[in-house]
């Protein structure tokens, strides 16, 4: 059942000039589960006037925790930046549906780009939870952007690509290593191009992939069909069909 | 504890609080937040004859205080509504007005027709003003030669309440509202919304696909309240008004302008829950100041 919440921030840290990570406590926090997203209030200006939708890094429902990674991209996300300790912020959630969990003996590559890495560390300790060995690939700009690195190296074996090769392989996700194993399933999450590098990518080898997609929002909860994204069956809500869709439902080989 | 209950010429409300078009889906999308049987009733979005896609992505753009959209009417078609949706929801404990709206008179009258066999639909509430389709939509609401041909053509075959929802895309919005009344509409609804743009900078693009939308929220609900005032003036048949309530407060103002009722939108996606407070905000405002019924404040400006 989806809920409006009050949370409040336990702590704001800073990661880069624009990843922070948000920890935000509510006594009564629903299940969440990997892939799903929550809707944002964001006080204090006319200019930001909707909700701002977020996906989540983690979540402790027993200890009341919600662990968001976020980058500023946006008046929104810039104003979330300066939330001190002690600050409330009124959510919704859970939303959108979850990424398919893999058959038990399934070898599965979790690939994540920029913040997109936020849904695949939460999909990757789950995945652990429930006796699975995913492995992780990162890709990012440059050393200095890859952050919460002990967060993810507890979840699964880390791989990493910079543009710049300043730390991992350099390069693009795809050109990764890595890949000369054989994955039976993919999940992705990261900036458009790079979500279809990989889902083409995974395509040519005939391996499941699974991306989040993030688009515009207003609600959050699809009733104003605003984020649709087209599918092989018409335009489906991001909020609600989504954000994990199989990239085989989405028109991306044409 | 006032009386909240509403007679919208012969459509009986419980309160005078309805949800928009459009911003509501079929209504369940909000059952995890409000008891949808507190409502005055709600308007499932704009049904048409045959299925649309709508426009292509992206179809939103954030303003200040408010947010353009160019969604163009996307739905699975009447058919599917009967079949699939109304018995889903028919059992509600509350009014459910379908949108209907279409690119000929064919298409309205055809879909009018359809839905005034459904039993628990009470009131259609005909879109004249949307700005967001290609056919259709909008340009029948901007002329009064159009809006009397469609008017009169949906009353022919639709027996309930027939309410009219009202551009302000338009010069004259009273000559428009008087045309709707004297084809035979049982109310008006106002106001749709208000063509405008935006573009990104960056990108050196218009940020919506199609260019234009419709603007909604609390930046524009001066002159919404502006339009119900002069239409509520302008006609004998009840004013339903809406454009950009957000609160009680808001609400108020309309109904102290001259509207029997309001609707709810683009507030429902900030605060999915805002509906049922607007109901009890009116309510405490009422017993506050000593009214004993809604009705008391209508058009008391």
């Amino acid at each position: 059942m989806k809920k409006i919440i009050d949370f409040t921030v336990r702590e704001n840290r800073p990661l880069t000039d624009t990843l922070f990570f948000l920890t935000l406590y509510a006594p009564e926090l629903p299940e969440v589960a990997a892939g799903q997203f929550v809707n944002i209030k964001v006080e204090g200006s006319p200019e930001i006037f909707l909700r701002r939708p977020i996906s989540i890094f983690d979540a402790d429902p027993a200890a009341g925790l919600l662990y968001l990674l976020i980058k500023i991209a946006g008046k929104g996300t810039a104003r979330l930046a300066e939330l001190k300790k002690g600050e409330k912020l009124n959510i919704l959630l859970p939303l959108g549906n979850t990424f398919t969990l893999p058959g038990k003996e399934e070898r599965i590559l979790l690939v994540g780009g920029g913040v997109g890495i936020a849904p695949m560390h939460f999909l990757a300790k789950t995945l652990r939870q429930k006796g699975l060995h995913p492995e992780l690939l990162i890709g990012v700009r440059s050393c200095s952007d890859v952050v919460l690195r002990e967060n993810l190296e507890i979840v699964a074996p880390l791989h990493c690509t910079t543009e710049d090769g300043t730390f991992g392989e350099k390069g693009f996700p795809t050109a990764h290593s890595v890949w000369r194993k054989t994955f039976d399933r993919i999940y992705c999450c990261g900036p458009d191009p790079m979500m279809r590098a990989v889902a083409d990518h995974a395509f040519r080898k005939g391996i499941a992939c699974e991306v989040s997609l993030e688009n515009t929002m207003a609600c959050g909860i699809g009733a104003c069909l605003c984020c649709v994204t087209e599918t092989q069956e018409g335009h489906k809500c991001v909020c609600t069909e989504g954000p994990v869709f199989n990239t085989k439902a989405l028109k991306w080989q044409n | 504890m006032a009386k909240l209950a509403i007679n919208l010429a012969g459509l009986e409300l419980k309160n005078p609080v309805l949800t928009a078009s459009g911003t509501f889906g079929y209504g369940t999308e909000f059952q995890d937040f409000i008891d949808l049987s507190r409502l005055g009733g709600f308007i499932v979005k704009g049904t048409t004859l045959h299925p649309r896609e709508g426009n292509p992505y992206p179809r939103m753009a954030e303003t200040a205080s408010g947010m353009l959209n160019a969604v163009g009417l996307q739905n699975k078609g009447v058919d599917y509504f009967i079949d699939r949706i109304y018995p889903g929801i028919q059992g509600l404990k509350t009014n459910i007005l379908v949108n209907v709206s279409g690119s000929t008179v064919s298409d309205y009258v055809e879909t009018a027709a359809k839905i005034n066999e459904l039993e628990h639909i009470p009131a259609i509430e005909l879109n004249i003003s949307c700005p967001n389709v290609k056919e259709g939509g909008m340009a029948f609401g901007t002329r009064c030669s159009s809006v009397s041909e469609v008017v009169r053509a949906v009353r022919q075959v639709y027996r309930k309440h027939l309410m009219v929802k009202l551009s302000p895309n338009v010069t004259d919005i009273q000559e428009i509202a008087r045309t709707a009344e004297a084809e035979g509409a049982d109310s008006l609804s106002l106001i749709n919304t208000l063509m405008g743009m935006a573009v990104d900078i960056r990108k050196r693009k218009p940020v919506l696909s199609t260019v234009t939308g419709g603007l909604s929220g609390p930046c524009v609900k001066p002159v919404a309240l502006r339009m119900v005032w002069q239409v509520a003036k302008a006609v004998k048949i009840p004013v339903v008004g809406l454009g950009g309530i957000m609160n009680a407060a808001d609400a108020l103002e309309f109904l102290m302008a001259g509207a029997s009722a309001v609707q709810i939108g683009t507030a429902n996606f900030i605060d999915p829950a805002v509906t049922v407070k607007i109901i009890d905000g009116i309510e405490a405002y009422l017993d506050a100041n000593g009214f004993g019924d809604v009705r008391e404040i209508i058009g008391i400006i």
